[in-house]
């Protein structure tokens, strides 16, 4: 244990914060944010009520961790421990994505499929 | 026995400290604990094996010998689910790890003994919830549970055996989380970390996949749950979901947990060769970083599960490569072993005869592992009973073998009893003639195209089915005889004294059974691990 003690105040404002940040998270589910086009082929379309969604979220987070869990307070060992947790969630999630925004891309996906259209008429023409 | 100044049974020890049931089912100390787990991983592991038993037998004929092709199915997903989640998982890290890791580092207890009880209930439940499962007409999802079948299409009890594994996740959490606290701060004065012994990296190694792992399958469960129930599009591809994200997140913990049930085998095997070749281990740094690299690269290869399912194939390139580098720690192990070996002085008792057959049959399932994470024979070999044939060489004869082998090389200090060595080493050879028996011709079936979950199959493979069905029930005999020797032996076996095979481990300084706090005094250690060279050899 870390022997930090904290007081209730803190408790007490990270709890009206994270209360706070959830009316938040409501409000905005009924904003229409739109969409962000980047041009660049994996992400092109983002949908950006989720993005403001996810930040919310984010930050209510580090809240809980931070001061809840006292890793604010912690040694540097508690606070690898803590980032290592992270580390792997983002190794979860882009190897996940790395097929995900690469499917396209497989040759076989849309195969004989795509590649009819120009051989029909050739095809046809044999015929 | 010579060394043994007081009988056992008139030294109070932590299994005649208190009697009666409440002095075991409220119990926190970690030996009883570990005797709690393994009674119950027992009784799993033999309702599991239940399951194999009649599913080998059905396969004696073409067309199925035994039951519907309905119950068949339902017969592998109970079989998978049980021996993976409610043995495999908890089976060297909860007992013998439960019972050794204080011991080994010369502490007392665990560092939070309280939750290390938690522990157990929770598996307790987790399997009871798994049994409910089986009792209300079984699950026949397959123990992967895949998505959309497992969240829409089947009618069995997917709910409460998915509840069951996802409960029993939070004891190995728990488990792993004692385990690092432990190992970090509890190690008597001296030990520093390369004076360990190499079964303790191996569960720091094991708990790191614990606790990184285990709340994604946890959380997979709960999602597959809020769909089957709720009908919240998170899978099935007709309400918006993505059943390959399923596999992703399944797997991102299921790889890894190959590496739960193996990491700790391999930790028993360098104890193992050490002792019964009378030597330092060869490469000890190696061997222990090996077992961090493992933890760590098992997280980046679970694609390779995935090659045929519609993964990207730029992703499944990756996952190959990744698959092939986790060879390279794993090679490092079976290496440094048979290093060890080398010009040691050999002797054959009961627990180095399932050492050996570790090594060579670890070796088989490993290597047939790269064939399966090279993308094009993998195309081939998918899905059929080739892959069945080489998970069971990884888990049956590499886990299981080096689980019996830590048991046998145990038990005195467990019991304080000897059991007859002759039949120990009888059920070895039984177990390593009828594993090879029931498994090596699946390799053949598989490569010949078998597919593996079908209940009936063409008439040519018959001869290599019966083969199989054989060397089944030889195994299943294999694994009975040690279940009643070893029995017998608690009340009947020659006391066997402090340290009956000469080994060197701060556990072997104690008495067998060790008494409730283990040490007297808090042992401060000076030598390396394994230090067998001032021994002499010497063997009570």
């Amino acid at each position: 244990m870390s022997g930090h003690v904290v007081p209730v105040k803190t408790y007490l404002g990270i709890f009206v914060a994270l209360l706070a940040l959830t009316a938040l998270t409501t409000g905005v589910a009924f904003v229409d944010f739109g969409e962000l086009h980047t041009g660049i082929g994996l992400v092109d379309v983002i949908p950006l009520n989720t993005v403001v969604a996810l930040t919310i979220a984010l930050v209510k987070m580090l809240l809980v961790i931070l001061f809840f869990m006292h890793v604010k307070y912690s040694s540097g060992l508690t606070k690898i421990v803590v980032m290592t947790g992270f580390l792997f969630l983002a190794i979860l999630v882009s190897f996940t994505l790395a097929d995900e925004l690469t499917r396209g891309w497989s040759p076989e996906a849309g195969g004989w499929n795509t590649a009819l259209p120009a051989i029909l008429p050739l095809i046809r023409g044999l015929c | 026995m010579p060394g043994q100044e007081i009988p056992a049974e008139s030294r109070v020890n932590y299994l005649n400290a208190s009697y009666g049931v409440k002095s075991w089912l409220l119990t926190t100390d970690h030996k009883r604990i570990a005797l709690l787990y393994l009674g119950s991983i027992t009784l799993m592991f033999f309702v599991g094996g239940f399951f194999a038993v009649m599913m080998r037998l059905h396969l004696i004929e073409p067309q199925g010998a035994l039951v519907a092709p309905e119950t068949y199915n339902k017969l592998f997903t109970m079989h998978g689910v049980i021996m993976v989640f409610f043995f495999l998982v908890p089976s060297i890290p909860a007992t013998l790890g439960n019972f050794l890791v204080p011991m080994m580092i010369g502490a007392r207890d665990l560092a939070f003994p309280r939750l290390n009880l938690l522990s157990w209930y929770i598996y307790i439940i987790g399997a009871a919830f798994t049994l409910y499962a089986v009792i209300s007409g079984g699950v026949d999802t397959g123990w992967t549970f895949y998505t959309p079948y497992s969240s829409t299409f089947s009618h069995t009890s997917v709910i409460p055996t998915a509840l069951g594994v996802f409960i029993t996740g939070f004891s190995s959490i728990l488990t792993g989380l004692n385990f690092v606290v432990t190992i970090h701060k509890m190690r008597a004065p001296g030990l520093t970390w390369f004076r360990l012994p190499l079964f303790i990296w191996a569960m720091y190694a094991t708990s790191i996949i614990f606790i990184l792992g285990t709340p994604v399958i946890a959380i997979t469960l709960f999602l597959l749950g809020l769909e089957r129930l709720l009908h919240i599009g998170i899978f099935d591809p007709a309400i918006g979901g993505d059943p390959i994200l399923f596999q992703h997140m399944f797997w991102f913990y299921s790889h890894p947990a190959v590496y739960i049930m193996i990491l700790p085998g391999m930790g028993v095997m360098s104890e193992l060769i050490t002792c019964f070749s009378r030597k330092r281990i060869f490469g000890y740094t190696f061997v222990a970083f090996s077992s961090l690299a493992i933890a760590i690269i098992s997280f980046l290869v679970w694609g390779h599960h995935m090659f045929v399912t519609g993964q990207s194939i730029y992703a499944g390139l990756i996952f190959s490569v990744l698959s092939f580098l986790v060879a390279i720690p794993s090679a490092v192990k079976v290496f440094n072993w048979t290093a060890t070996l080398y010009k040691g002085s050999i002797s054959y008792d009961a627990p180095m005869l399932y050492a050996l057959g570790f090594i060579g049959l670890f070796t088989m399932g490993g290597l047939t592992g790269l064939f399966l994470a090279s993308l094009a024979t993998d195309v081939h070999l998918s899905g059929t009973y080739f892959i069945v044939a080489h998970f069971h060489y990884i888990m049956v004869g590499g886990a299981v073998m080096a689980y019996l082998g830590g048991i046998h090389f145990w038990w005195p200090k467990i019991t304080g009893r000897m059991y007859p060595d002759g039949w120990a080493r009888f059920a070895a050879l039984v177990i390593f003639v009828g594993f090879n028996l029931t498994f090596f011709p699946q390799f053949v079936l598989g490569y010949l195209g078998m597919p593996r979950r079908y209940a009936v199959y063409p008439g040519e493979f018959q001869v290599l089915n019966v083969m199989s069905s054989a060397g089944a029930s030889i195994l299943g005999i294999g694994y009975l005889i040690p279940l009643i020797y070893l029995l017998w032996s608690i009340r009947y076996g020659p006391i066997a004294g402090p340290n009956p095979w000469g080994a060197k481990g701060l556990e072997w300084e104690t008495p067998s059974p060790p008494p409730t706090e283990n040490f007297e005094e808090i042992p401060v250690v000076t030598q390396d691990a394994y230090d067998y060279a001032n021994v002499g050899g010497s063997r009570v």
